[in-house]
């Protein structure tokens, strides 16, 4: 479990805007730039890793109930997506470093995959 | 609540600014209803996923959503071009979405598969030239 503002000091990350909500933990994130995947697999209160910047992506984050969201690879969102995120209130951080890098780091700090298929499933 | 609480959205076609606010809605006034957070979740999945293919397929339509003692009914009709192959539509991995879609990060086929994971029951009433309408119910007694 990590709260979204340790996981922003761990990855040298900027935090959008100002929220509480950067306070909230998290246990599982989900890496994906797409969403079609990111609605059929992610946990609700995980986080969202990802480097597409458009609004979807936080109707996306927000329809699943997770916690945070992180934009890698220094992608900005687009202001629309902006405007959104402060509206309803999910915690935004802007990270630098790769998609593989911050999953990495994340991992290593001991937050957990969600699930996607059943490892005994073929 | 015993008069079933009935909401309906106009969804406009291609237009991505737009697309999930009627989910965004539709889930707000759930919440509000104080229904529990997984029935709120399911539903909402089932609307954004169902809105997005009215945006992206459907040329447009209609989203409802009603809400009983006992259960949650989301509709989405469009008169858009119907769909050809429907057992096909449903295995995951098939989409007819162009290019531009993808980018967005949608368009992989797994929406109504999706929609089927997250609903109690799924109906799907579709020609090619007529349009789709889809019902899917969502039950608050899951026992049931
Ligand atoms: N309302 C609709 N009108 C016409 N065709 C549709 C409609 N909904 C779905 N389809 C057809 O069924 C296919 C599968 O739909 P599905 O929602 O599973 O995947 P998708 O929308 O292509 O991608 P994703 O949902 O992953 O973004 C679509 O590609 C399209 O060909
Ligand atoms: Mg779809």
């Amino acid at each position: 479990m990590m709260k979204i503002s340790e996981i922003e000091a761990l990855l040298g990350a900027r935090r959008l805007f100002d929220t509480a909500a950067l306070e909230k933990e998290v246990e599982y994130a989900l890496a994906s730039d797409l969403m079609s995947d990111v609605l059929a697999f992610a946990l609700a209160a995980s986080l969202l890793i990802t480097g597409l910047t458009n609004i979807q992506i936080i109707r996306t984050a927000t329809m699943l109930d997770m916690t945070g969201i992180i934009f890698v690879r220094n992608k900005r969102p687009l202001e629309e997506a902006v405007a959104l995120a402060r509206k309803l209130d999910i915690p935004v951080l802007l990270c630098k470093k790769s998609m593989f890098e911050t999953c990495g780091l994340l991992y290593q700090a001991g937050l957990k995959s969600c699930t996607i298929l059943d490892e005994e499933s073929d | 609540m015993s008069e079933p609480l009935v909401l309906e959205l106009q969804v406009k076609p291609l237009d991505f600014l737009a697309a999930g606010e009627t989910a965004t809605h539709f889930k707000e006034t759930l919440k509000s209803l104080g229904l529990p957070p997984d029935i709120c979740r399911k539903a909402a999945i089932v609307v954004y996923e169902a809105e997005m293919n009215i945006v992206i397929h459907g040329g447009g339509g209609v989203m409802c959503l009603q809400v009983e003692e006992d259960k949650v009914t989301i509709i989405a009709k469009d008169k858009g071009p119907g769909i050809e192959d429907l057992e096909l539509a449903m295995k995951e991995g098939y989409s007819s979405a162009p290019d531009f879609i993808r980018e967005l990060g949608f368009g992989a086929g797994m929406g109504l598969p999706n929609i089927k994971k997250n609903s109690d029951e799924l109906y799907i009433d579709t020609a090619p030239g007529k349009g789709t309408k889809l019902r899917a119910v969502i039950y608050l007694d899951k026992r049931r």
